[in-house]
């Protein structure tokens, strides 16, 4: 990614051809007129009748509306925002001063107040439409990843600088190698989120990973690797394994004085795909707080990616803590 | 100081290579400040026994350790009669060394560079050993350990062993299951840093809540009674003084519930 964007999403209408949207419409303008009689009527009885008053005189140019929006959204989308809205709301006064005039003498308020109120009613909705649609956007969602994605410790950086700085006299080749996996590691936390990663990629980041931990904590670090059942074609979001074994380390090994066990196990079980990282539970005193932020961001990232199909699930039992991610197996082409 | 003997330095780090690195840069700067390293530690429980036979000056402390953390071994060094000048070294950013209150103290961030390094030795020779005021003021938390320094050594007393704390004199009895030990620590200082763990039961006692059974009446009159702690597993009793017993009441009614 060159560079941020500054405006990510430029504002945009909202698509009135989504069933969402038209529900939310009615919703609000029933809502909104509904709180105008509320606040005039002296008792909900009254106000109750006249609700049932102005939905008669509203729910005609509303519909009309409604349908004429259907029909125009795809010239109305190509419009800009602005504009784009004056034109809706231009729309539904026409519709509003068509609706009063086929009334004719019923007509409850006069054809200025009609105009009046539709048009704001129109930009009333609008405005928040456009508040659901930033909450909500993709922009938003990727803002939010890359948030996510950034969390590796900075001790862990530090850390390993350090650790490189002390090998470059003594064994420049492993000082190389150690470096090269550094700019692996940083490469893949500082790219572009939002595509899919196969496995075989995944689980070389995570050798890089490891290879690096290895180093600054030596015999403390026992590695058990079990792959040979990892379908490595798989597609899955980028970065959810190694925040689960730095994890490990940082709150299964580094704390303690002895040597500290972990185990990833990755496999494939029928059209699910199976990841599991283990490490010692170490005792309340020694461990170190923090650890559900970690997980939360984790299974928020794939509920981006999968939704309801995937699932990440910790435990402790046998004095080892684990957790365990399942995702649909889906195979990736290259 | 050019010409005296070599400055004696002890290094504490969990990570073989952050110790191997310290050695490098105090060998770069050998000519400028020369020193000698009497010993390594990887833990802090390590340092705390093998640091006081050492005749170590100065002490190169990481502050992320296993076992305890460094400023919990500072803490503890500084009962030692001739305790070692500290420079506290992390790898963490300035934003959590400040959650650490460490400003008050020196410190250096990995990786070091060598001038830093000389730098902060030649300023902790000059500022001496920390003391155990400001030592304590900058802990973020309650220690895990009492300590005991006898002459050249130090022993260690786990927080979660001591059953009750009593004030006499100049001393604190520490007692614990197994015995008892004195530590010179004022009770009202001991009482702001465990209140968590320990209730004060009577102007010179705090004792451990989870060690507390129960109450019993130890006479005084109809409308005044007086009362003791009942302390689980062990015979001996201890007087609540009147000022504390309505707080005690609460915090029995709290476990019952």
């Amino acid at each position: 990614m060159a560079s941020i964007r500054q405006i990510p999403e430029a504002d945009a209408l909202p698509d009135f051809r989504n069933l969402g949207v038209m529900a939310r419409v009615l919703v609000a303008v029933h809502v909104l007129a509904l709180a105008a009689v509320a606040l005039a009527a002296s008792d909900w009885r009254d106000a109750l009748q006249d609700f049932v008053a102005a939905a008669i005189q509203f729910e005609p140019p509303l519909i009309a509306s409604l349908l004429l929006l259907y029909v125009a959204a795809p010239r109305l989308l190509r419009l800009p925002y602005w504009s784009g809205s004056l034109a809706v709301a231009a729309l539904v006064a026409a519709l509003a001063a068509a609706s009063h005039a086929a009334f004719g003498p019923l007509a409850a308020i006069g054809l200025a107040r009609a105009l009046l109120l539709a048009a704001a009613a129109a930009a009333v909705v609008l405005g928040y439409l456009r508040l659901h649609m930033k909450a909500h956007s993709p922009a938003l969602s990727e803002a939010r990843l890359q948030a996510l994605q950034a969390r590796i410790r900075p001790h862990f950086l530090f850390n390993s600088l350090n650790a490189v700085l002390a090998l470059i006299r003594r064994d420049p080749r492993r000082a190389e190698r150690a470096l090269e996996d550094l700019a692996d590691l940083f490469r893949a936390l500082m790219s572009d989120s939002r595509s899919l990663v196969r496995l075989a990629d995944e689980i070389a980041l995570l050798e890089r990973y490891a290879a690096i931990e290895q180093l600054r904590l030596g015999d403390r670090l026992r590695l058990t690797w079990e792959l040979d059942g990892a379908p490595v074609d798989a597609l899955l979001p980028p970065l959810v394994l190694q925040p689960l074994l730095e994890n490990a380390i940082y709150h299964g090994v580094e704390p303690g004085t002895g040597v500290g066990d972990v185990l990833v196990r990755i496999e494939r079980r029928g059209e699910r795909v199976l990841s599991r990282i283990e490490n010692p539970q170490l005792p309340a005193g020694a461990a170190r707080a923090g650890n559900q932020m970690a997980l939360e961001n984790i299974r928020e990232r794939l509920m981006l990616f999968f939704d309801a199909e995937a699932r990440l699930e910790s435990r402790v039992a046998d004095g080892r803590y684990s957790v365990e991610i399942e995702i649909p197996y889906r195979a990736g082409t290259k | 100081m050019s010409a005296g003997p070599p400055l004696k330095i002890y290094i504490a780090d969990d990570e073989a290579p952050a110790r191997a690195r310290l050695r490098e840069l105090l060998a770069d700067i050998g000519s400028a400040l020369p020193t000698v390293v009497v010993g390594e530690a990887p833990n802090g429980l390590e340092v705390i026994e093998r640091l006081p036979g050492s005749g170590a000056q100065v002490l190169l402390l990481d502050i992320q350790m296993p076992g305890m953390n460094g400023l919990e071994v500072a803490r503890h060094l500084a009962q030692l009669e001739q305790p070692p000048a500290v420079v506290f070294v992390t790898a963490h950013d300035r934003h959590a060394v400040e959650a650490f209150e460490l400003n008050a103290l020196d410190y250096l961030m990995k990786p070091a560079r060598a001038e830093r390094l000389e730098a902060a030795l030649r300023k902790a020779l000059a500022a001496g050993p920390p003391s155990r005021e400001r030592l304590a003021r900058a802990a973020p938390v309650a220690r895990e350990y009492f300590s005991v320094a006898e002459r050249n050594r130090i022993s260690l007393v786990p927080v979660a062993d001591v059953v009750y704390l009593k004030a006499e004199l100049k001393y604190v009895t520490l007692r614990t299951r197994a015995g008892e030990h004195l530590i010179e620590e004022p009770l009202v200082a001991l009482e702001r840093e465990f209140g968590e763990r320990f209730v004060r039961v009577h102007r010179n006692c705090l004792v451990a809540r989870d060690a507390i059974r129960g109450f019993e009446r130890a006479g005084g009159a109809e409308d005044e009674p007086r009362w003791n702690v009942v302390l689980e597993g062990f015979a001996e009793r201890l007087p609540v003084s009147r000022r504390q017993w309505p707080a005690l009441k609460g915090l029995l009614g709290e476990r019952k519930a």
